[in-house]
């Protein structure tokens, strides 16, 4: 009984702070809608305002467990049927006669398109943002391309296996990859053998994926790529398998270690330095906290890290507790990356399209194109992701989407004379299309703000992290103070 | 502070706004304008090494007949889809550049793209475009409307990133419209990531306010999008004011199958587009002070492969032109008696001395701080003193 009227009284507050704006708290402990909106917006893809209205009365604890208990390790929707036939592989496909070879190549590109377009609804569709924005960022960790892959089947199962660790356990997670078939093509290791190691994994394991630049040499890549010769796929069903005859057995010298180490020895020698979960930890701090890690915090989180054995949620429950991650100062300080921007403001505004696809292609032209990362270092986040390309992009981007609540988009201008149109366009014209049938459904979003009577202070508080640079106008309300609010730079952040 | 800010400020400061910083003042000014070869353009049948033995056994079913070859030395010829880059070739204004690679080629399309475009070398990964690095250390005038403009491509390419002012469009039009949804009212913040936001909104606006889009040219330009961009690079082209780069892109050379149409198509197109560059630009008084240069991420592989086309290669050749350019030929045609394990020549010019000699031509810049090394210049471009224009 006490603990139901505990609830009620912290339903209350809600009700009272959300009719109030950002005004008063009935409990100490609570959140309150600006640290929900917070919260979810850092652990998901934006927050709607019924999102943030059941996270406002719950304590830092409460609202932290109540995201880190959602997680899950599988998707909550289907994915395209075609992942379960047999994977074509490349070589097959280059001894079709050239119009089947085209045809395949055609339907390649479909199925990327088809899977990130699944992957997009995941995002709008799961109970767990914070699962869907853990398996981006590890796929941006061990970043893979499906430009070289060239398997929508390899680049499904990579993403299958991304989720099921996505808050799981670091050190699986690392062990798995490293025997991912995409990741054995996408870093050649696939045809690495004793006679000619490739060490274009061995390196990024160390680079990139554990230790950082400058906690290795090239006499440990060089050693470390012996170490994983033999470790390919199976070239007609495309599942891992290890090749001793390939495999160089002889001794190596890994930082300082010697033994005749395979794959996993070399594996559990970077998982057993201190500069692994350093390095973790600290682009998780810049996923989740501020772009700029406090490196005694780092210190401290990071030994939590490694002593629990990589266990992902305990990082993330500590970096989600820190009073770094709640401080006012690191509200809306990490630029949104293009899926944040595409996904989280499909999220916000409650819309859920028919097609996916303009959204893919939206997010591919701000330059987060899912599944194609640009090299394997994966994007480079941050400030990068806003020059005066892409940002010209997002703002067309976020225009087109609350416009077309009003009025279909004007034709594009035609390209010129009457040649093809170059890809780019091809692609800009498909979104830009599809954008204009983006609707929100004006009447349903304002129900969740409490109805015609949302006021002015509520709509910006769920809209943007912090205040518009711009204060709109006074007399503009409902939608069209959605629009103008989005149309602030403050948009871009999160 | 960073030396471009300092600059602005010289130049933005009420006072000191007619002082033109006297560093500038003593720098060359020309227009460089990149031209990608997107998807790696087979320099093989490009420049055709008629001469030599291995050409006609690598291709039994591409190789271009000798007699119907543009000559330009004994022993190669052009493509005769470039027949028109030939009154450039007799004036002296076109150079062709053989043999242009790097150590330890990628012969990924991503990968070695981004090697182009960072100037990096194999193995690094960099964040900045090389021009990119070279305007954010020789930025152009305050009242410039950009440093760089990217035509008819989202991805900036060898302007992306760093503090170079870039500016990406297809229509100039169409860009002054869009531009409407920036805002150039700088507010201070605390914020870095709102500042960063804001600044690059500032720099939309100032560019939009300065654009001076388009100035009818007489000259005839050709359709498609490859023509457009020419007709658009040479429309911005004739106010100098504008930018010190622009890029434009003509896609589709990854020819993996049935080259032989499809490439002389492409190098039709590219050989239309570059006379009638060379047109607009003389029309609209550029031509002197303006550098044109061909890039792609690799040429391709030298023997034909089973289904017609050609995959993926490593050295190739490339273009510059313009009235200040040394034309003729540079580097070394390659070795096709010597390839490499995947069947590739050895390169002969490290693209990075391409780039030197085109950092310093165009600008008067010593490259080393900009391309991580000291990499010799060519040949291909006249000496400061044939500059006219300056700035």
């Amino acid at each position: 009984m006490p603990r139901l009227l505990a609830t009620l009284a912290r339903v209350l507050a809600v009700v009272v702070s959300l009719a109030g704006g950002a005004a008063a708290w009935a409990a100490d402990d609570a959140i309150g809608a600006d640290g929900a909106r917070h919260l979810l917006a850092r652990t998901g893809f934006g927050a709607t305002p019924a999102e943030v209205k059941a996270f406002a009365g719950l304590s830092r604890t409460d609202a932290v467990d109540r995201i880190l208990g959602a997680t899950r390790g599988k998707a909550t929707l289907p994915p395209p049927a075609w992942v379960d036939e047999p994977y074509l592989p490349f070589y097959k496909v280059q001894q079709l006669p050239a119009e089947e070879r085209q045809a395949a190549q055609r339907l390649q590109v479909e199925r990327g398109f088809e899977l990130r377009e699944w992957w997009f609804r995941e995002m709008l569709a799961t109970p767990s943002p914070l699962t869907e924005r853990m398996t981006v960022f590890w796929h941006g960790h061990f970043a893979t391309s499906q430009q070289k892959v060239r398997s929508g089947q390899l680049m499904y199962r990579q993403n299958v296996l991304l989720r099921s660790q996505a808050t799981g356990n670091f050190a699986t997670l690392l062990r798995a990859v490293a025997r991912d078939p995409a990741m054995l093509v996408y870093l050649d290791n696939a045809g690495s053998r004793r006679q000619a190691p490739n060490e274009n994994f061995a390196r990024e394991v160390m680079e990139l994926f554990t230790l950082g630049e400058g906690h290795y040499g090239e006499r440990d890549v060089k050693e470390a790529a012996r170490a994983f010769t033999g470790w390919s796929i199976d070239r007609d069903s495309g599942e891992f398998r290890y090749r001793p005859f390939f495999h160089d057995g002889g001794t190596k010298t890994v930082l300082g270690r010697t033994g005749r180490f395979g794959g996993d020895d070399v594996l559990d020698i970077l998982l057993g330095r201190p500069e692994t979960a350093e390095l973790l930890t600290r682009k998780l701090w810049r996923e989740f906290v501020s772009p700029d890690p406090d490196a005694h915090e780092v210190a401290r989180l990071a030994a939590v890290f490694r002593r629990s054995g990589y266990e992902v949620k305990p990082l993330l429950r500590a970096l989600l507790s820190s009073d770094a991650f709640w401080s006012p100062h690191n509200r809306g300080t990490l630029v949104k990356s293009p899926v944040d921007l595409v996904v989280g403001t499909l999220r916000t505004f409650g819309m859920s399209p028919p097609a996916m696809r303009p959204a893919v292609i939206a997010a591919a032209l701000l330059g987060q194109n899912l599944m194609s990362p640009p090299n394997v270092k994966g994007w480079p986040g941050g400030n990068a992701w806003i020059n005066a390309a892409t940002l010209l992009e997002r703002k067309q981007f976020v225009d087109r989407v609350f416009r077309g609540t009003e009025a279909t988009a004007p034709a594009e201008p035609a390209m010129g004379g009457e040649g093809p149109m170059a890809p780019q366009a091809r692609l800009r014209r498909a979104m830009s299309r599809g954008l204009a049938t983006y609707a929100i459904d004006w009447d349903r979003w304002a129900e969740g703000l409490g109805g015609e009577g949302a006021d002015a202070a509520l709509i910006q508080q769920v809209v943007l992290a912090v205040p518009p640079v711009r204060k709109p106008p006074a007399d503009l309300e409902k939608l069209a103070l959605v629009r103008a609010l989005a149309a602030d730079p403050a948009y871009q952040l999160r | 502070m960073r030396r471009r800010d300092f600059l602005r400020l010289l130049t933005a400061a009420p006072f000191a706004a007619c002082a033109v910083p006297a560093l500038a003042a003593a720098l060359p000014a020309r227009l460089l304008i990149l031209v990608e070869l997107k998807g790696g353009n087979d320099g093989l049948n490009t420049l055709v090494p008629h001469a030599d033995p291995h050409y006609a056994g690598l291709r039994p079913r591409l190789a271009i007949a000798r007699d119907t070859l543009l000559p330009v030395s004994d022993s190669e010829g052009l493509h005769p889809a470039l027949a028109r880059l030939m009154p450039a070739w007799e004036a002296g204004e076109l150079a062709i550049v053989r043999g242009l690679g790097y150590p330890e080629p990628n012969l990924s399309h991503f990968r070695s793209i981004e090697i182009w475009d960072t100037a990096s070398s194999s193995h690094d990964y960099l964040a900045d475009g090389w021009l990119a690095r070279a305007l954010a250390r020789r930025p152009s005038p305050a009242h410039f409307a950009a440093d760089g403009v990217v035509v008819g491509a989202a991805d900036l390419g060898p302007l992306s990133g760093g503090a170079a002012r870039t500016i990406a469009l297809t229509d100039p039009e169409q860009f002054l419209r869009s531009a409407r949804l920036a805002s150039s009212e700088a507010v201070p913040v605390a914020n870095a990531a709102l500042a960063h936001v804001l600044r690059v909104e500032a720099d939309i606006r100032r560019s939009a306010d300065r654009l001076r889009p388009g100035r009818g040219l007489s000259t005839a330009f050709p359709g498609g999008p490859f023509g457009t961009a020419v007709k658009t690079a040479a429309q911005l082209a004739a106010h100098p004011e504008n930018a010190l780069a622009i890029r434009i892109t003509l896609n589709g050379f990854d020819t993996h199958a049935n080259q032989l149409g499809t490439h002389a198509g492409l190098l039709r197109q590219l050989g239309e587009g570059l006379a009638c560059l060379r047109a607009g630009l003389q029309e609209a008084g550029r031509w002197n002070d303006t550098l044109v240069a061909t890039y792609a991420e690799f040429g391709r592989r030298p023997r034909e492969n089973q289904s017609g086309g050609t995959d993926h290669g490593t050295a190739s050749v490339h273009f510059v032109m313009g009235g200040g350019v040394n034309g003729g030929l540079h580097g070394e045609p390659p070795r096709l008696d010597r390839l490499d394990a995947n069947g590739n020549p050895a390169f002969s010019v490290d693209f990075r001395s391409y780039y030197a000699t085109l950092l310093r031509g165009a600008w008067g810049l010593d490259s080393a701080g900009i391309l991580g090394a000291a990499f010799p210049a060519l040949g291909f471009v006249k000496g400061p003193g044939a500059i006219s224009k300056q700035v």
